[in-house]
Formats: C-alpha cells, structure tokens, sequence
C-alpha cells in the first residue's frame, strides 16, 4: 500500500504536465538557469533512475525542500504536523462522544421528536461545507457576540509553552500554564466544531440504522423478555453489535477529516498541514503538498490498523480467525 | 420496500413497464423528505436552464464593474446585495449554478464512465488483471479525495477546467469497489452461470446479465456524489484553485467574500446557502432512491 501511494506522489509529481524545474526557477528565470536547476535535482534522468532516487530519498527522510519556506518539507511537516493532529482527534472525539449516543437515541425513541431532531442535524451536517459553516461560525460566535476568538491557536498576548511533546495542550498540562491552555482551548472551540459537524452527522446515521437493525434481533427481545432493563438491553447489548459498522465509519471519516483539515485550517487559519499544503499549492510550491500527501494517506492506513484492531476487541468472533 | 419480481413476459410488455415505472414513483413520492429533495433539484436545474434570462444583472457574471453601488446592502434593487465592485450578489449566485449543476454533472460522469468499466473488468475478470485493478484502486482511496485534487490541481496549476480534471481522477475509484463488489457476487449467481453454460459470450454477459443489474447502486452513488462533487470543487474555489474571478462560482465567491466579513455579510452567507440547498438536495434525492432500489445498503 504504502509503495502503491508513493508510486501515486512521484506520478503526480513527474507525469503529470508542468515543469518543476521552471516552477522552481521562477518566473524570470531564463533557460539555462532552468537546466541547471533540472540537472541539479536529476530531473534530467529517465524517469526510472528519478523513481528510484524518489524512494531512496523518502526512505531516508528526505521529502525534498519547500520553496516558500526555504526548509526542509520534513521539518516543517514535523512542525506542523502535532496542530492538525490534536484539532483532529479532538474533533473525532467530539463526534464519536456525542454522535453515538445520538444516534442510539435517536433509534431507541423512533419517530418521536428526539428522533425527528437528530436526523435533521444528520442530514443537514453531510451537506453542509465545512468552509461556509466556518465562516457562519466567526460571523455569528466570533464577531457578532465576541464570545470566542476569530482564529489562530493562541492570542497575541499568550505565550506558547516549551515544548515537551510539541502538542500544544498536553505541553501546557505539563507545564502548569493554565491561561495558555485555556487560551488554547477557546482557540480550538469553533474549528473543532466545524470540523466534527459532518462526521457526527454521518457516525450518527450509521449507529441509528445499525441500531434499528440489531434492536429488531431475537436475542434483544429474548433479553427484554427476562426482565433486564431497557438501558442494559441497549447499552450492553445493542450497543455493542452496532459498535461494529459505527467503528468503520469512524475510521473512515478520520480520513475525510484529515481532508478536512484543508478547508477548516484555511478559514480559521489553524497553523496545521493543511494550511500549509494549500499555502504550498496556491504558490506551486510542489513539494509541500506531496508530503502531505503522503503524511495523510500514512496516517489513514495506521487508522483503518487500529479500526481493524478495535474489531476484534468488540466482536471476539473476528479475534480468532476461522481456519 | 420489497420489490416484486416480474416474469420475463410481464417486464417486456410496454404496460409492464409502465406499470412498474409508475409503482416506483408512487413509492417514491409517499417519502416527504425524498420528495423535498426532488423539488430542490428541480428548481435549482431550472434555474441553471434559465438563469441567464431570469436575472437582473446579466452582466454582472461577465466581469462588469460598478464601483458607485459596490457593497450595498440587500435591497429590493439588488436581493442578496452587491460584492466589492459593485456585482449583483443574487445574479452571480443564479448563474453559479449552472456552473456548478455543470462541474458535478461532468465529474460524476466522467468518474462513472472510468470506474464502472474498471469495476466490472476486475470483479468479473478477476486474476491479475483484477488484482492491479483494486490496488490501484485501494491506494487512491487511501488519499482523502479533496487532498488528492489538490495535489493534481497544485501540479496542473489553478482554473476551474483544471479543477474539474482533478476531481474526476480522483472521484472513480470509488465506483469500482462498487461495481467489482456488486459484480463478483453476481458472477456467482445461478442466471449468469446459466448464461455462460448456454454459450453466451463474455461481452453479451457483462452487458445483458451483469451491467443491468448494477445500475441501481450506481444511480443512488451518482446521484450522491453530484452533491459531494459540488462540494469539493466549491471547495477547490475557496482555496482559490478553481474557478477564477469573475467567473460565477460559489465557493470562490464565499472566499472573496469571506474578506468583508462581518459588516458586507450577504457577499458569503448567500453563494453558502446555495451550495448547502443544492447538496443537501442531491443528498435527499440519492437517500429516497436508495431506500426505494437498493434497500439493503440503507446503512452505508
């Protein structure tokens, strides 16, 4: 899979049209500065000697260099990298906290209002773009009420803590700054918001239908009929077959979120990968957006491992495979 | 919603046929929100159709610069107000749907037209051929699709014909995990292996006894991804690599706008509800069509 997705980066990168050495170069660059820049970075070579290169330089960390930021992708890539993780496991935390029990709700008490509300914020959520529900968001919370601020990760008057683990949460837990971390944390409220709003809708339609599904099942009546009580029957028992289907929409959407990250990033100028690939990309700033590239599809395939890992906790059916 | 199985005889007749047809439609229509979502499609189609004659300003799409009326507010001169040089917010929102309707409409085929063939070739096929098929497949879905765009879009460089080329490379693998799946359980059904044990050659297979019975999951992800579609090269124009002022397009539009935010709000909240009816619509319409042909997958 993952030489399936480098083969996709340096095809990207070297068959599609467009010369990189002339990007590079700049627009007033004149011919020989450009064949120089292609010699300097092989691209001269057959495209076989130029893969090979490609591989040989990936293994060895080397993602090639950002043109706007001068510095190596990895560095910046590192750098970056520990925002766009916490705005996203916090989003999908969001999600999965508040889209399960919502959707169980809303199956156990079908077609009564609780219902009805749930599935107009399901249907409204994988419709809505997670840019304009941004934009809504700072315009409405933002700079209509002044309860929370615009964007960023921290004001200008606070003060980032020494890093410890670069996240910068857990590096003010660590380190006692408390204003910083509520500061952090007022920063974090809407793009976390905005990012979760269409995972939750759609974990939230996944555990309703499972959950209509399983709760049809003989050995839920057969539970209710001994007496258990109807929060048993559902937590212990429903919940967890419905767990299943729910798990791969989560791992999935933590994907799509990773996605996401490009729009909300931009709109609530969140110094993460995703800013920096658009950056990258709106001044073709090609290898930037390769290593993200990367990055993101390494980060989806760890997911759906995990995704793959909680399967067999959930269902002990899976845990020992059938031979 | 179980679907009555008819005989051979029954389906040809031209009264067969209408009378299913009509069956479909009567179940369709007894669904409130599937029927809301046909009315939303429905208006925004028609307004792509008559745009350029319905609106005020025509030329306010082409380019046009009024600097004596820019960021007035929403009047009953200009409905949704106007933007920074003096265009009318609420014609560039009509027009941007066919531009739009058109961008979703290209990609979702385009991405059909390479995904189904593909689909079909690896799950009937199957062997090493179908093998190269699906990983290929696998790798592209394990890039989110808007990340993937970018990157095609950030080596094609920006524009709205650009744009639309990354999407539909990025759109069709979806279409054959589809179709495979769905062909791999059919080439095992007792019809096909009747047909083939009756000397029907491959071709005659795929198309008679294979594609007709795909079309289902098809129609309900097509009619699907036209919403997601809008959404991501409305996106791709937010970020600024899709359509380029002064083209008409939605999600350039919030993105210019989003630069006169709070005090010029409509020159955002406008081009936004657009594109939130006209997905949201798509996402209806696919969901009634899902529960009235392809019940079994309502979880997915």
């Amino acid at each position: 899979m993952l030489f399936g997705l480098l083969c996709l980066t340096f095809a990207i990168s070297h068959v599609v049209p467009g010369d990189p050495a002339r990007l590079a170069a700049g627009p007033d660059a004149n011919e020989s500065m450009v064949q120089t820049l292609r010699a300097k970075y092989g691209l001269d070579r057959p495209l076989g000697v130029q893969f090979v290169r490609y591989l040989a330089g990936v293994a060895r960390g080397d993602l090639g260099q950002s043109l706007r930021s001068r510095n190596a992708v990895l560095d910046d890539l590192l750098m970056y990298f520990p925002n766009t993780f916490e705005l996203v496991t916090l989003a999908l935390l969001l999600a999965v906290i508040v889209g399960v029990p919502l959707g169980m709700l809303s199956a156990v008490y079908q077609n009564t209002w609780i219902d009805h509300v749930t599935r107009v914020v399901l249907v409204s959520g994988v419709a809505l773009s997670a840019f304009w529900l941004g934009l809504m968001l700072q315009l409405l919370i933002a700079l209509h009420l002044g309860w929370l601020p615009l964007g960023g990760r921290l004001g200008l008057t606070a003060t980032p803590p020494v890093p410890v683990t670069h996240l910068l949460f857990v590096d003010a837990v660590l380190r006692g700054e408390w204003r910083t971390l509520d500061d952090a944390l007022a920063h974090a409220v809407l793009p976390v918001i905005t990012l979760c709003f269409p995972a939750l809708a759609s974990i939230m339609r996944v555990n309703r239908a499972e959950m209509l599904e399983t709760l049809r099942q003989d050995y839920i009546v057969t539970a209710r009929a001994q007496g258990f009580s109807g929060f048993r029957v559902v937590s212990r028992y429903a919940l967890r077959n419905a767990m299943i289907p729910t798990l791969t929409m989560i791992g999935l959407r933590y994907g799509w979120m990773l996605g996401g990250t490009v729009l909300v990033e931009t709109v609530f100028d969140w110094p993460g990968i995703g800013l920096y690939a658009v950056n990258a990309a709106v001044s073709s700033d090609f290898q930037p957006i390769m290593g993200v590239t990367l990055l993101i599809g390494l980060n989806f395939m760890l997911a759906n491992l995990l995704v793959d890992f909680a399967y067999g906790w959930l269902d002990p059916r899976i845990r020992r495979p059938a031979s | 919603m179980t679907a009555r199985v008819l005989s051979l005889d029954e389906a040809l007749q031209p009264g067969g046929v209408r009378r299913e047809v009509r069956r479909y439609v009567r179940a369709y229509s007894r669904s409130a929100s599937s029927m809301a979502g046909l009315v939303i499609v429905a208006v925004f189609v028609l307004l792509a159709a008559v745009g350029p004659w319905i609106v005020p300003y025509p030329e306010d799409a082409r380019g046009a610069v009024h600097l004596e009326r820019k960021l007035a507010a929403p009047s009953a001169a200009h409905w949704f107000g106007t933007d920074e040089v003096g265009n009318d917010v609420y014609t560039r929102v009509i027009l941007g749907a066919r531009v739009s309707l058109q961008i979703g409409l290209i990609i979702t085929v385009v991405a059909a037209a390479l995904g189904v063939p593909l689909g079909i070739m690896a799950g009937h096929a199957g062997g090493r051929l179908g093998e190269i098929i699906m990983r290929v497949t696998d790798v592209f879905l394990s890039v989110p699709a808007l990340v993937l765009a970018l990157a095609v879009v950030g080596a094609l460089g920006p524009g709205i014909v650009n744009a639309m080329i990354a999407l539909s490379l990025v759109w069709w693998p979806g279409y054959v995990r589809l179709v495979q799946g769905k062909t791999l359980a059919l080439t095992q059904e007792a019809f096909v292996e009747a047909a083939r044990a009756g000397g029907a050659g491959r071709l005659r297979i795929v198309l008679v006894h294979l594609l007709p019975n795909c079309v289902s999951p098809i129609v309900v992800k097509a009619s699907m991804d036209m919403g997601t579609a809008i959404l991501a090269a409305a996106s791709l124009g937010f970020i600024g690599l899709g359509a380029q002022p002064p083209y008409p397009e939605w999600g350039a539009m919030i993105s210019h706008g989003r630069n006169y935010l709070p005090t010029w709000w409509w020159y955002s909240t406008f081009p936004g509800l657009a594109i939130y009816l006209t997905v949201l619509g798509f996402n209806l319409v696919g969901d009634g069509l899902r529960d009235l042909l392809d019940p079994k997958s309502r979880s997915g």
